[in-house]
């Protein structure tokens, strides 16, 4: 069997290319300036005081509250839902899982695209509330159509980690509860909820971040001058053409979620007693 | 006897009583079942809705995606004449197909080699393999744009979004299929080698054959991943070369009904292969007990 | 003298810094029956892997035959092992499992069908061809794995706690059954267990070890009635062990009294310790011993009674078929046969 201990030799070489060695050069892009070539390189910070400036600070900011008010309807939506599936028989539940992680296999793009077509002025939305007799609303283009979009895409990523706690926990915690006296409502509160926490925050976790670093979402439903991080760096790179400005927001979205993801595990283990990883 | 009676009859009381109450509460959960079947089904219509829409409009006679004008199949027709769409498809397919066969070989033999490895080196390659799946698309993509123009060994273009697709897929392969690594019995390898199988062959006589479920889930999800892949290969594609998610992405700018054709069939494709890995594995379940029942009954 | 099959001379392991093999040598002769028994860690299963080719030693030879091969590989050697849980391959069934070896070594289809049928009477699971492997019984699987390795006609069968996993009947059924397909094989058995019981019964020769050493090799009765040291004493049956001085050949003291005994060889005076087996002790009226004591705990361990007998030096574990309330004064005495004399060990 110890001869098998060279195979990892391959994917070492592969991952420090084609995976570590990106990430260098994002990095030696953010701290330098002079452009494409590497004749006049130059170190300088000023890729991230640029940051501070007022617009991408509105950038960050909007980003921040889009992906707060996603995460926010996607837990008060999948919540329920995966509570509602944990409690059917166990064939259903596989079939509802089943059905809840197809849309993630579906590409984003198509989903976003059928949603102009419900969102528009003239849209299958708008021509529903004309014949309910309500007046027309403009969706597209707005903060609404946007978490719209972000939510119906990122709703199965809240889902499925809430219901797969659900599903595992030890049902005679709820029936030593309920022995000791608590009520529905308690048996919810301090039993299940307590223990569906990793679940919650895994979702969470997995909604946030999907949601600032969105891109193909807001600039469908959103619209050219639409910017959340994500068109912002793509704008850097592909239209202004200034890679180091972009490769220094790249380097902060990526230290901020590596941030959030560790922040979120340290809650987890103190919170859940530290029982399970 | 009578004793027995009289504890009957009491049994029949508590019974009933058992059941009032019972109905009582059928009543209550009823009530209770339906609000849940009505929230499950309200939420699954909001997650299968621009599905349905992209589906049906794809069956307009009018260009139209917001009026229905009858039925007609004309953007199906299109789809075959347009020699961009046929390109992409192509381009995903095979790119889907070459990189998963490269990062499910890749993954699996890295997967195999971990569990043989020294705990510091083991965790250092898992967390560098993690990178990839952690980090957003968007800064993946970015870094390989970069690494493709720096080194200039490629030609952007196929390749490059080819060798995109593995370096995506291969952590997905490597964390589906380590597990399954993991938890083999070390003595089944010893076992092969003990009866003569040379290490080659303990590899793909006694390991593989193990193995074979979290291959399995990595072939499926670096085929799908691959497929609907937008945003690394929008990034490091060039010279014209499209998959399909690009020639949507270009086609949303104006209305276009041809992407709704195309995107039905895609949908109809990854539906099929999802209800297939999953069901698949039920029925051979179900194939196996009624064998077990025959083999009884023959004895 | 039968031929040697396995020799190990001097063989070291060390994993890291830890040496768990210091200095084995061990002669494995053709037919028999040889078991390393130990506490877990003593280096047994350890001896087992590196005949088998799984492990390397860090020193000494290892010769086959006469011939070094300590670096063969596993599959060039004549060498088959029963593992612990088995390890038999779930996704072939019992005719493939047991045909694996076979198939290997690319047997003609007809002999393997014929050899594989053979094997499977053999080890008495007819009719189970087909069957998957986890769908047999811990016992069913065991006589699998044991099939899977005696079809390559090995030299050598290794057999690594392979009834640990087995409740304690069908346990006792498989040594029996083991013992018979040895006779019937006529090939050398290497057994590892850390049951004393189960070496005993099943044994031509029992190897003891601990702590990466060999602390007696001999048949179950010369272990059993002449052990070697303490831990062999201690490790093999329940025994009484008793620091003494041999005064001369055959006269022994302890706790101030001269017994009789038929051990010789020892200087005269040497420091020894005594074993006396509870089952040899015989408890009389006091008057009528040299040893006397009160009967402080008695317990019925279902064939006899496990009897506490407390004298002024020390405590007598004595088994017997007969009664004694607690509080008795008694004595006790033994003959001078069951007196076994030990040098002492150094710890």
């Amino acid at each position: 069997m110890k001869q098998f201990k060279k195979l990892v030799v391959p994917y070492i070489i592969w991952s420090a290319v084609f995976v570590v060695f990106p990430l260098v050069l994002i990095f030696l892009y953010a701290v330098t300036t002079g452009g494409n070539s590497l004749v006049n390189i130059k170190f300088t910070w000023d890729s991230f005081q640029k940051m501070a400036e007022p617009i991408y600070v509105s950038v960050f900011l909007r980003s921040l509250k889009l992906g707060v008010i996603t995460t926010i309807i996607c837990l008060g939506l999948g919540y329920p839902l995966a509570y509602m599936i944990s409690k059917c028989r166990e064939q259903v539940q596989v079939i509802l899982i089943l059905f809840i992680t197809i849309p993630m296999w579906i590409n984003t793009l198509l989903r976003t695209y059928a949603w102009i077509s419900i969102l528009q002025d003239n849209g299958l939305l708008n021509s529903l509330l004309e014949w309910l007799g309500f007046g027309k609303l403009h969706f597209m283009y707005t903060d609404v159509a946007v978490v719209m979009g972000l939510v119906c895409d990122l709703l199965p990523f809240m889902i499925i980690p809430i219901h797969t706690v659900l599903t595992k926990m030890d049902h005679s915690l709820i029936e030593a509860a309920q022995d000791l006296g608590a009520d529905k409502w308690q048996v919810f509160g301090k039993v299940i909820f307590k223990m569906s926490i990793p679940g919650v925050l895994n979702g969470v976790t997995m909604v946030f971040l999907l949601a600032i670093s969105a891109f193909v979402i807001p600039k469908l439903l959103g619209g050219a001058q639409y910017f959340l991080i994500g068109n912002l760096i793509e704008d850097q790179f592909l239209n202004v053409g200034n890679w180091n400005f972009g490769s220094a927001i790249s380097i902060i979205l990526a230290l901020a979620i590596l941030l959030i993801i560790n922040l979120m595990r340290k809650v987890d283990s103190d919170g859940a007693g530290g029982d399970e990883e | 006897m009578k004793k027995h009676i009289e504890l009957t009859e009491n049994d029949n009381v508590n019974e009933d009583n058992l059941k009032v109450s019972g109905k009582r509460k059928d009543k209550n959960m009823k009530s209770k079942k339906l609000g849940s079947i009505l929230y499950i089904g309200l939420v699954f219509f909001f997650l299968y809705l621009p599905i349905f829409v992209t589906m049906i409009f794809s069956f307009n006679s009018s260009k139209s995606l917001t009026r229905w004008d009858g039925f007609s199949l004309r953007w199906y027709e299109r789809l075959w004449t347009d020699r961009d769409i046929i390109a992409a498809v192509w381009v995903s397919v095979s790119i889907a197909l070459l990189a998963t066969v490269v990062s499910t070989i890749l993954g699996t033999i890295t997967a195999i080699g971990l569990s043989k490895c020294r705990k510091v080196l083991k965790e250092w390659i898992l967390n560098v393999n993690n990178i990839p799946v952690l980090n957003p698309d968007i800064v993946t993509a970015i870094g390989l744009m970069i690494l493709f123009s720096s080194i200039g060994f490629f030609e952007k273009g196929y390749m490059t979004m080819l060798f995109a697709h593995i370096i995506f897929c291969t952590p997905y392969v490597i964390t589906s299929v380590y597990p399954k690594v993991r938890a083999l019995d070390v003595n089944l390898a010893n076992a092969a080698m003990d009866l003569g199988a040379t290490p080659f062959q303990a590899l793909t006589k006694v390991i593989f054959p193990m193995i074979k479920p979290g291959i399995f889930a990595g072939i499926l999800l670096s085929f799908t991943m691959s497929f609907d892949d937008f945003v690394v290969s929008y990034f490091v594609t060039g010279n014209g070369v499209s998959n399909i998610s690009i020639v949507v992405y270009n086609m949303t700018k104006r209305t276009n009904p041809t992407i709704n054709a195309l995107s039905t069939l895609v949908i109809i494709v990854i539906v099929i292969t999802m209800l297939i890995v999953n069901l698949v594995p039920m029925l051979a379940k179900r194939q196996d007990k009624t064998n077990m029942k025959n083999e009884r009954n023959t004895k | 003298m039968r031929n040697k099959i396995v020799e190990l001379k001097n063989v070291t392991k060390n994993f890291g810094n830890q040496q768990v093999l210091k200095g084995i040598d061990l002669n494995i002769y053709e037919n028999e029956f040889l078991t390393l028994l130990g506490p877990s860690g003593c280096g047994k299963t350890t001896i087992l892997r590196i005949i088998a080719g799984f492990e390397e030693p860090s020193g000494g030879q290892v010769l086959f035959n006469g011939i070094e091969f300590s670096k063969v590989p596993p599959y060039k050697r004549e060498v088959n092992t029963v593992f612990q849980k088995y390890a038999l391959f779930p996704f072939l069934n019992v005719e493939e499992n047991v045909a694996f070896g076979l198939n290997l070594k690319k047997t003609e289809k007809g002999v393997v069908g014929e050899k594989v049928s053979r094997m499977l009477k053999l080890v008495g699971l007819e009719g189970f061809e087909k069957r998957d492997v986890d769908r047999l019984s811990g016992g069913q699987q065991q006589r699998v794995a044991i099939a899977r390795a005696l079809v390559n006609e090995p030299k050598v069968l290794l057999l690594d706690e392979p009834l640990g996993a087995l409740d304690a009947k069908l346990r006792k059924e498989m040594q029996v059954e083991l013992k018979k397909i040895q006779k019937e094989v006529g090939i050398t058995f290497i057994f590892v267990t850390h049951d004393q019981e189960e070496a005993l019964s099943m044994s031509d020769t029992v190897v003891v070890m601990n702590q990466g050493t060999i602390q007696q090799i001999g048949t179950p009765v010369d272990i059993y009635n002449e052990p070697e040291n303490r831990f062999v004493a201690d490790f093999i049956g329940e025994s009484n062990i008793i620091d003494g001085q041999m005064l001369r050949d055959c006269l022994v003291r302890f706790d101030g009294m001269d017994f009789e005994c038929v051990d010789k060889g020892f200087k005269d005076n040497e420091e020894v310790e005594v074993v006396l087996r509870p089952e040899d002790l015989v408890i009389v009226k006091p008057q009528e011993a040299q040893i006397r004591g009160r009967v402080t705990s008695v317990v019925f361990k279902g064939v006899h009674y496990e009897i506490l007998i407390e004298t002024e030096t020390r405590e007598y574990k004595v088994h017997t078929t007969q009664f004694f309330e607690t509080g008795l004064s008694v004595g006790i005495i033994f003959d001078k046969d069951d007196v076994h004399v030990m040098y002492k060990m150094d710890y």
